[in-house]
């Protein structure tokens, strides 16, 4: 579904992401973990258009869209969602997921039950006809998701969509990605809790420095002694080894 | 093509000219840089100067070279005064906001001024006003090199004391760390006062250095919104020696189109660069990354 | 109910008893729909234009040249009128859009471009230069040409409907909604596939159209048009602040923006007849608005409902 290779970008002079590769095979959930400046985020914005990447190439559904722009990479079913939520704040709630919904449905009233459907089904059916900037974060979460999901998306880039929420809302959320991913769209997240990819994901890449260090399995990966290190710090692995 | 003598002139009488504009310039890029904020009122407030100066020169026979500090100070009150009473609160620091707020100071200040003076043209005859100077071949009023020079040094005073003074470095930290500069004890609001205040006492020096070789009525301020602005983002929003280039351009082009286009469509130099510079290479000439 | 209340209203000024009244009640109306046609990118779009007037001049321009350079009849002017101020909205926005200015940029650029073209029609023979175009009198239907002020009230009114009509439909459509999106956050409207550049430059566009048409209203009831005329500054000020006060991207805030202000002006110069207080209420109420109401007057209907 999707396959990067060799992507890469700078900020004057600071290497953000450096010749990364990897691919994402259709259907699933797979998870890019790493510390933070880890280069993730970046990442994202290179893969959805809004960054363009100085080397490397993107291809997606058998489709060349390196440096394309964001909207014509959404129109091809790759969508991204905002780390920091981005409501449309004087807009309702169902409004929101209407603008989502509009990329594959011209019609605004077949659009407008499609939002309402796709916000049901993501647990704001109370929320719907409230403007969007009164959702608490975990609300602002869901808008985000169900934004996505409301263009029909082939696969989702979801950035950090459980960051800020308590246990209970986690575990909501982690049901949620589940069933999307469950319903056919493929799904590649961004996430620190470990707690999270390990549930959700079958396969992780970790990213650090900007490089791609590990791949596999989460529980593997995260025994990766490359991996704890650039958690840790260097030297890490032995000490735990040693403790061991 | 006209002879030489006469482009030279030209460029040199936009140079003197692109000194005094500098200065209405500078003002405009540090409430720019330190606020972030687009002060639309830029010009309205030049007029009020020019106002405040030919008051001076014709109530109480104060030379307008003299007048300089009396009016630099005044304004520095008024402009202190209208962010704090006005500016700041109307605007609750909303961007669009900034903007309509500066936008409708302009329009309040433009029409005051009009019911106060009427729409006339009001000039003032100064012992320099006539004076001509030979350089060379070339003929140039020294109304005109006074303004210029003065606004040099002014421009360096400014500078100085934007770098050397604690006042300064302390508006400069508010600029860059709004967050940190009220954890070390600065208070952002007084900062922003501040620096719309300097920003708009330049324009009182300025003010009184045009006067001299210029003509004020309540609307003339219209005519160096667009200048100051394309100064601003030509030298790079925010920066003082951006300001210093970017002043003496646009004289020049100024004058170099009147020169090339005639009188009547010289003035397009202006708002052309203007709109090239935004949409050809908005971070300036000189400007790093926004 | 109320749309028939709003048509009798609207309708009324049609028996006021004097062509002085009637034609205050005109440029009520062509300032309603001069507002709501700023509205449509200003408002709904968030593209706050502090040059609006060029759009209106151009069409003013385009419209006085084709009848006396080329004998064409007005009717012909209007389309052409509304054509040459899409594509000058087109134009202007794909180049401003495309080069990222939003914000106090995008209000400085377009200022800029109705100076530039205040310049251009001051120095060109086609605009006649300073001394601007007249156009022949002959009053009739034919010439599009009214001395009685009832029948160019009527003219303003379909001007303002159309304006609307504009405007009901952004609330409505698709297009409305995605540039409601755009206007709220670029980035996520561009997330969810809206090409935010196009979305932005139709919206102007469509203002432009509109604008241009207003423009050759005016020529049509003054027969004439000169630079500071066509591409005054206030009338660009005046636009956006009909707006303003009646409530920035509702459909009908421009129309109320538009009776407050005129009654203001009118009463203020009534009060005092000396030249520039009328006008320094414009600015005085701009800074009201922004200080007390940004959602405008408009807004007060819900603030009311909050608090009862």
């Amino acid at each position: 579904m999707l396959e990067v290779s060799g992507l890469g970008r700078s900020f004057g002079g600071l290497r953000a992401v450096a010749d990364v590769s990897l691919s994402v095979a259709q259907g699933g959930i797979t998870a890019l973990i790493g510390p933070n400046g880890a280069g993730k985020t970046t990442f994202f914005a290179m893969l959805a258009g809004f960054v363009r990447p100085d080397g490397g190439t993107v291809r997606f559904a058998g489709a060349d869209i390196t440096g394309r722009r964001p909207h014509l990479i959404a129109a091809a079913g790759l969508v991204r969602t905002f780390q920091i939520t981005q409501p449309f704040a004087g807009l309702t709630v169902a409004e929101n997921i209407r603008v989502g919904a509009f990329l594959r449905e011209p019609d605004p009233r077949a659009a407008m039950t499609l939002a309402r459907e796709t916000g049901t089904r993501l647990g704001l059916a109370a929320q719907l006809d409230r403007p969007a900037a009164t959702l608490t974060i975990a609300g602002r979460k869901r808008l985000e998701l169900a934004r996505a999901l409301a263009t029909r998306p082939l696969m989702l880039l979801l950035d950090e969509v459980m960051a800020g929420l308590n246990p209970s809302e986690v575990g909501e959320i982690i049901a949620l990605v589940r069933g999307i991913a469950e319903a056919g769209v493929t799904i590649l997240l961004i996430e620190h809790l470990m707690q999270a990819v390990t549930a959700l994901a079958s396969e992780a890449h970790v990213l650090a420095e900007g490089r791609l260090i590990a791949s596999g399995p989460p529980r593997e990966v995260a025994r990766d002694r490359h991996v704890v290190e650039a958690y840790l710090g260097r030297g890490a692995a032995e000490r735990m080894a040693s403790h061991a | 093509m006209p002879d030489f003598d006469i482009v030279t002139a030209a460029l040199v009488g936009g140079v003197l000219t692109g000194g005094v504009y500098a200065l209405v310039a500078l003002g405009l890029t540090l409430i720019y840089g330190v606020l972030h904020i687009v002060n639309f009122a830029h010009g309205a407030l030049l007029m009020v100067a020019m106002f405040g100066a030919w008051f001076l020169a014709t109530a109480l026979g104060l030379d307008p070279y003299a007048a300089v500090p009396v009016v630099a100070l005044g304004m520095f009150c008024v402009g202190w005064a209208l962010y704090r009473f006005v500016i700041g609160r109307v605007s609750r620091g909303e961007d669009r906001a900034i903007l309509l707020t500066t936008l409708g100071l302009s329009v309040v200040l433009e029409n005051l001024a009009l019911v106060l003076f009427r729409g006339d043209t009001r000039t003032i005859e100064t012992a320099l006003s006539f004076e001509m100077v030979e350089i060379g071949p070339l003929l140039l009023p020294v109304a005109k090199i006074v303004s210029a020079g003065v606004a040099l040094v002014l421009a360096g005073l400014l500078w100085a004391f934007m770098d050397l003074t604690a006042t300064g470095r302390a508006i400069r930290a508010v600029a860059r760390e709004p967050v940190g500069a009220r954890l070390v004890g600065i208070r952002p609001d007084r900062m922003f006062a501040l620096a719309y205040g300097i920003g708009v006492g330049c324009l009182g020096a300025a003010g009184c250095l045009l006067l001299p070789s210029f003509y004020v009525s309540p609307s003339v301020g219209e005519n160096f919104v667009l200048v100051a602005f394309t100064i601003v983002v030509l030298g790079g929003m925010g920066s003082f020696p951006g300001a210093l280039v970017g002043g003496i351009l646009v004289g020049v082009a100024e004058s170099l189109g009147g020169l090339f286009l005639g009188e009547s469509l010289g003035p397009i130099s202006i708002s052309v660069t203007f709109i090239a510079i935004l949409l050809l290479r908005p971070t300036g000439l000189f400007g790093a990354a926004r | 109910m109320r749309w028939g209340l709003v048509c009798i209203a609207l309708l009324m000024p049609l028996a006021l008893p004097s062509q002085y009244l009637v034609t205050l009640a005109m440029l009520t109306l062509v300032s309603a729909g001069l507002g709501q046609a700023w509205n449509l990118a200003g408002g709904f779009g968030g593209l706050t234009s502090f040059g609006h007037v060029a759009f209106f001049g151009l069409g003013a321009y385009a419209a006085a040249i084709v009848q006396l350079r080329l004998g064409w009849s007005p009717w012909l002017g209007l389309p052409l009128a509304a054509l040459v101020g899409l594509g000058a909205g087109l134009l202007v926005g794909f180049a401003s859009f495309r080069a990222g200015l939003r914000g106090s940029y995008f209000a400085l650029v377009t200022l800029a471009f109705a100076e530039a073209f205040r310049v251009l029609a001051n120095s060109l023979d086609i605009t006649g230069a300073g001394l601007g175009l007249q156009l022949r009198m002959a009053p009739g239907l034919e010439a599009f040409q009214f001395v009685d002020r009832r029948l160019s009230y009527l003219a303003a009114l379909v001007f303002l409907v159309l304006a609307t009509a504009a405007a009901l439909h952004l609330r409505a459509s698709r297009f409305g909604a995605r540039l409601a999106a755009v206007r709220e956050s670029e980035a996520a409207a561009s997330a969810l596939g809206i090409d935010v550049v196009r979305t932005k430059s139709l919206a102007l566009a469509l203002s432009g159209a509109l604008t241009a048409l207003g423009g050759v209203l005016y020529l049509q009831t003054y027969l004439y048009i000169d630079p500071s005329i066509a591409f005054s500054p206030q009338r660009s000020v005046e636009m956006l602040l009909v707006a303003m006060i009646g409530g920035a991207g509702t459909v009908w805030g421009p129309l109320l923006g538009a009776l407050v202000l005129h009654v203001v002006a009118e009463g203020t110069q009534l009060l005092v007849s000396r030249p520039g207080v009328a006008p320094m209420m414009y600015g005085v109420l701009l800074l009201l608005i922004v200080w007390l109401l940004p959602g405008g007057i408009a807004s007060l209907r819900g603030r009311i409902a909050r608090h009862a």
